[in-house]
């Protein structure tokens, strides 16, 4: 693939929480992650990050607390909350079955 | 549980704004960090790593701003910020502000004034009377015609009726009341026992009445006063429980005091005083008996069961009215019962009043239209002026609902001003309405409760809406680019704005000539009406009569009486005639009415010929001006012992004797041959709109009336022959008092009121419209000239002189109006129908009140654009040209 696709409408915010499921994280280690799971591919537009960052937090999904980074910087560091990973489940079940679908249209000759 | 982590969330961002964007910079720093950090370990130096990383994070602003966007704290956070800076933008334009407020006060207060009175005398016409919506008004019913009821078909309905709560009473009349050497007539009310009770609304002092004091005839001498008579006749004394006082000739225990600011249950007149319906006899001088069930004299209410509509009571009362006619056909047979929601009550002015509410409705809306269009054209060329402001504000990324909000606030803040100037407007003109009336005695007060401060706060929004989308139009079409560049001010470039300003005007225009045109229709009505002769002398005859009934006047008693009195006017000084009749024309009491038979004369199959008639003394038509074709007036000696007589007007002659002569025929009236022995000209008995109609007179004497009108023809003043009347009467009978003096002029002015309320109130509000529509014409006409100094600056300098410019000024003007008045011609056409029944004599299409109509909007148009092409002839050429 030439260039990194763009992420497609939505799935930000399932990429971000299924990114704090593991362990509490800055915004700037969120886009970091997501690149290098993802192999270089998936791109976090970083404009679009943040706003993503505050919607989930006013939904209450995810909380923030501020903390001290990897380099002794002051960092916002985002984490889920037991909602927030309900929510998660819920999400990563439904894009699972759609990728499925789309893949058996896909790949039925 | 979410609201958990949302709320702290949402308060935070509320309550602690500075710290919420202290930590969203600082967040976004410690990304933007740790981007520049690794574009400088991937070699770049730090001012090209910085540079990159601002541009990866695409616009630091414009991040925030959408970050503070998901943070919904946006709303209440730039509803403030445009409020002040809203004001800030109305302060710095005071002349402006204050212009605009104005108009919108005048509109939304006309409004809210006309509602109010809607309010106070149609829908919640009793102040303190409470749950008005359960309360409808009862009737009886001839055929079409409305009656009064009587006491006992009353109490049958209190008693049968499932769904009425409470069938209570309130019958207008009137008492004398002497205190000392004053004595009047005041305005009073028979009422039910169950009165107070039923309407919610207590004595402030003393008691209401008993259950007992609605029986046995004359038994209950009691009355309960009103707080204004207790107040300016009893001087608020606050032992006034238990004493006496004579109403008329009976003496009554004063046994309650009502409060403050209550008025009865009468729309248009305030009740005095209330006596128990025992006490009818007593009030109403023995004409009607309380048990005769034919005797219908209540004006009564019925206040509805919670839940229970109209309809279902009418059902239920009128299967209890054909009962009634059943069990009672002597008294009842033929007549039904109806029930009428308050304001259709038959029995008070109320009623009268509709048709100028309908008129005034429309009227004021369109006087609010040509207010908005007139505000939205100030905020026009207001938001012209700002329209650098706005582009800066759109080139700093504001989005263009941003700037929409922004204009909206503005509106609003406007509209708020101007709905608080409104209400307090109407407020003030609250007991204005009935200054459109001649009657001086008529209170009709407006009221504002919570539904018209509602109406009134609907009617802001619906301007905000109006006038803050107007300018919100142009903001949307701003190219960026273009109007950051100063303009080149060329006005006819502007064209779509124009086009808009052009609309707005051109909807003034129309607007107002049809409020002129329904005024001027109005108007000359009027004056049909009033330059039409009612066929009697109207300036110099006066009107009263002596209320004797209720000092004991019999009948024997009332005929000496009469004729000591009458001889004794006609030797007043300055009396030319005087004479009494029963009715007066064009009064509240109506005419005698009699089904006739003629000699000669055969009726068709189905025809009954009926026919009017007053009962007149000696010298009426020499008093009255009316003039005498033929025979002769009554004399005394047309009197009970002598053979019947009567006198016929010109229309019953072509009638029924076909035009030949009939004095001497035989008119038959209630089974009674009388001779005719005089034919007098037509005039006018009921109304000034009425056309000729058969009527005749009958002598005094002959059909007797205990308290018949006098009218005195006179060359004095009305205040001379008030005061020798008097003294005549209290020469005879010290007890009688005199009831108000008028002319027969003023009789006449009485009967065209409505008209004339109605002419009052189109012509203030078409003359408004006028001048809002003048003011818009003069504000776009000004606006243009001044945007268009360059433009005609140039054509004076290439040789145009200023006859030219002016034509060419004026021209413009003058299509604006043209075109406002082609439309206002259509649509008043279609409009002016709803006058209908209140022209006389005049099309609702009369081709001269739409000429008068266009000849003042044209002369108002023309002053208006005429200023400023003036001013335009004044633009110095070299200076238009070198300001660019």
């Amino acid at each position: 693939m030439a260039k990194p696709s763009d992420l497609v409408q939505g799935t930000l915010d399932l990429l971000i929480l299924r990114t704090l499921a593991l362990h509490p994280m800055h915004g700037w280690g969120i886009a970091q992650r997501i690149r290098q799971v993802s192999k270089e591919v998936l791109q976090v537009n970083q404009g679009a990050l943040y706003p993503a960052l505050h919607r989930l937090e006013q939904q209450g999904w995810i909380q923030a607390k501020w903390g001290e980074s990897e380099n002794k910087r002051r960092a916002k560091f985002y984490s889920l909350t037991p909602d927030g990973a309900k929510y998660l489940c819920q999400e990563q079940a439904q894009w699972k079955r759609l990728s499925l679908a789309i893949n058996l249209v896909l790949e039925t000759p | 549980m979410r609201w958990r982590y949302k709320l702290p969330l949402r308060l935070r961002s509320l309550l602690r704004r500075h710290k919420a964007e202290l930590d969203l910079s600082e967040e976004l720093q410690f990304h933007l960090q740790n981007q520049i950090d690794e574009y400088i370990a991937r070699g770049m130096d730090p001012q090209e790593a910085r540079r990159a990383a601002f541009r990866s994070l695409g616009g630091v602003e414009q991040v925030k701003e959408e970050c503070r966007d998901a943070r919904k704290m946006n709303l209440i956070e730039n509803f403030v910020r445009d409020a002040r800076l809203g004001l800030r933008m109305l302060q710095r334009n005071p002349g402006f502000t204050v212009l605009v407020i104005l108009c919108l006060t005048l509109g939304i207060g006309a409004n809210t004034a006309v509602f109010s009175w809607v309010e106070g005398l149609l829908l919640r016409p009793y102040p303190l009377v409470s749950h008005q919506e359960r309360l409808v008004a009862l009737s009886g019913t001839v055929g079409e015609e409305r009656e009064q009821t009587s006491w006992p078909d009353l109490l049958d309905v209190q008693r049968s009726c499932a769904l009425c709560e409470n069938v209570f009473v309130s019958s207008i009349n009137g008492a004398t009341l002497s205190i000392g050497e004053r004595a009047e007539v005041v305005t009073g009310s028979i009422a039910s026992a169950n009165y107070f009770d039923a309407i919610g609304v207590h004595p402030v002092l003393g008691r209401g009445f008993e259950p007992g004091e609605d029986t046995g005839s004359g038994g209950h001498p009691v009355v309960v006063i009103s707080y204004h008579l207790w107040q300016t006749r009893f001087q608020s004394d606050p032992k006034i429980i238990g004493k006496t006082q004579r109403l008329d000739n009976v003496v009554y225990t004063i046994i309650g005091v009502m409060p403050e600011g209550f008025y009865g249950t009468f729309v248009g007149r305030v009740i005095e005083f209330w006596v128990p319906v025992s006490m009818l006899e007593a009030i109403n001088g023995s004409s009607f008996k309380l048990e005769d069930r034919g005797a219908r004299w209540a004006e009564s209410f019925v206040r509805l069961k919670s839940g229970v509509t109209r309809n279902q009571t009418q059902q239920e009362i009128s299967a209890i009215a054909a009962r009634l006619a059943v069990a009672y056909p002597a008294s009842n047979r033929g007549h039904s019962i109806k029930v009428w929601p308050l304001w259709d009550t038959p029995f008070n002015h109320a009623r009268e009043l509709l048709p100028i509410f309908e008129i005034m409705v429309v009227v004021t809306m369109f006087v609010l239209l040509i207010v908005c269009a007139n505000v939205g054209n100030l905020l026009l060329v207001q938001s012209f002026a700002r329209r650098h402001e706005m582009t800066v504000r759109l080139a700093m990324g504001a989005g263009h609902g941003r700037l929409l909000r922004q204009l909206l606030t503005e509106g609003l803040l406007l509209a708020a001003c101007g709905a608080a100037g409104g209400i307090l407007m109407a407020y003030w003109c609250r007991h204005a309405l009935a200054l459109f009336f001649p009657d001086r005695g008529l209170y009709l007060p407006g009221q504002i409760d919570v539904r018209v401060l509602g109406l009134s706060a609907a009617l802001g929004l619906v301007v905000t809406l109006a006038v803050g989308l107007i300018p919100a139009f142009q903001t949307r079409n701003l190219a960026l680019a273009d109007t950051l560049k100063t303009e080149a001010s060329s006005v006819m470039g502007a064209g779509g704005r124009a086009w808009l300003r052009s609309t707005l005007v051109v909807l003034q225009v129309t607007l107002s000539f049809i409020l002129l045109v329904g005024a001027t229709l109005l108007m000359q009505s009027l004056r049909r009406i009033r330059t039409t002769s009612p066929g009697f002398s109207t300036t110099r005859v006066l009107d009263t009569w002596i209320p004797s009934v209720a000092a004991g006047y019999d009948a024997p008693r009332a005929k000496t009486f009469q004729d000591q009195l009458i001889q004794r006017v006609r030797a007043l000084p300055g009396v030319e005639a005087a004479a009494y009749a029963r009715v007066v024309p064009l009064g509240y009491n109506t005419f005698s009415s009699a089904p006739i038979a003629i000699d000669g004369y055969e009726p068709q199959l189905n025809e009954q010929p009926t026919a009017d008639y007053n009962e007149v003394s000696p010298e009426y038509f020499a008093t009255m001006g009316i003039p005498l074709i033929a025979g002769r007036e009554f004399t005394r000696a047309d009197d009970e012992n002598a053979p019947r007589v009567a006198i016929v007007n010109q229309t019953m002659v072509a009638r029924y004797w076909r035009g030949q002569n009939p004095i001497g025929q035989r008119l038959q009236v209630k089974g009674d041959w009388a001779q005719v022995v005089g034919v007098v000209k037509d005039s006018k008995y009921y109304s000034m709109e009425e056309t000729a109609r058969p009527f005749f007179y009958v002598p005094l004497r002959q059909y007797f009336a205990i308290e018949p009108d006098i009218h005195i023809r006179s060359t004095q003043p009305l205040q001379t022959i008030q005061k020798a009347l008097l003294r005549e009467v209290r020469a005879l009978d010290p007890n009688l008092p005199l009831y108000e003096m008028i002319t027969l002029q003023e009789q006449v002015d009485r009967s065209t009121a409505q008209q004339l309320a109605a002419v009052g109130l189109v012509a203030l509000f078409g003359g408004l419209a006028l001048l809002l529509a003048s003011i818009g014409l003069y504000g776009v006409m000004s606006y243009t000239v001044s945007q268009s100094t360059r433009e005609l600056g140039l054509r004076m300098a290439l040789g145009a002189d200023p006859s030219n410019v002016l034509r060419l000024v004026l021209s413009r003007g003058l299509l604006l109006t043209t075109t406002g008045i082609m439309i206002g011609v259509g649509l008043a056409l279609l409009l002016t129908r709803l006058l209908g029944n209140l022209l006389y004599q005049v099309s609702p299409r009369d081709p001269l009140a739409f000429a008068a109509a266009f000849v003042v909007m044209a002369v108002a148009s023309a002053t208006a654009c005429f200023l400023p092409a003036w001013r335009a002839t004044r633009t110095d050429p070299i200076r238009a040209l070198r300001a660019e």
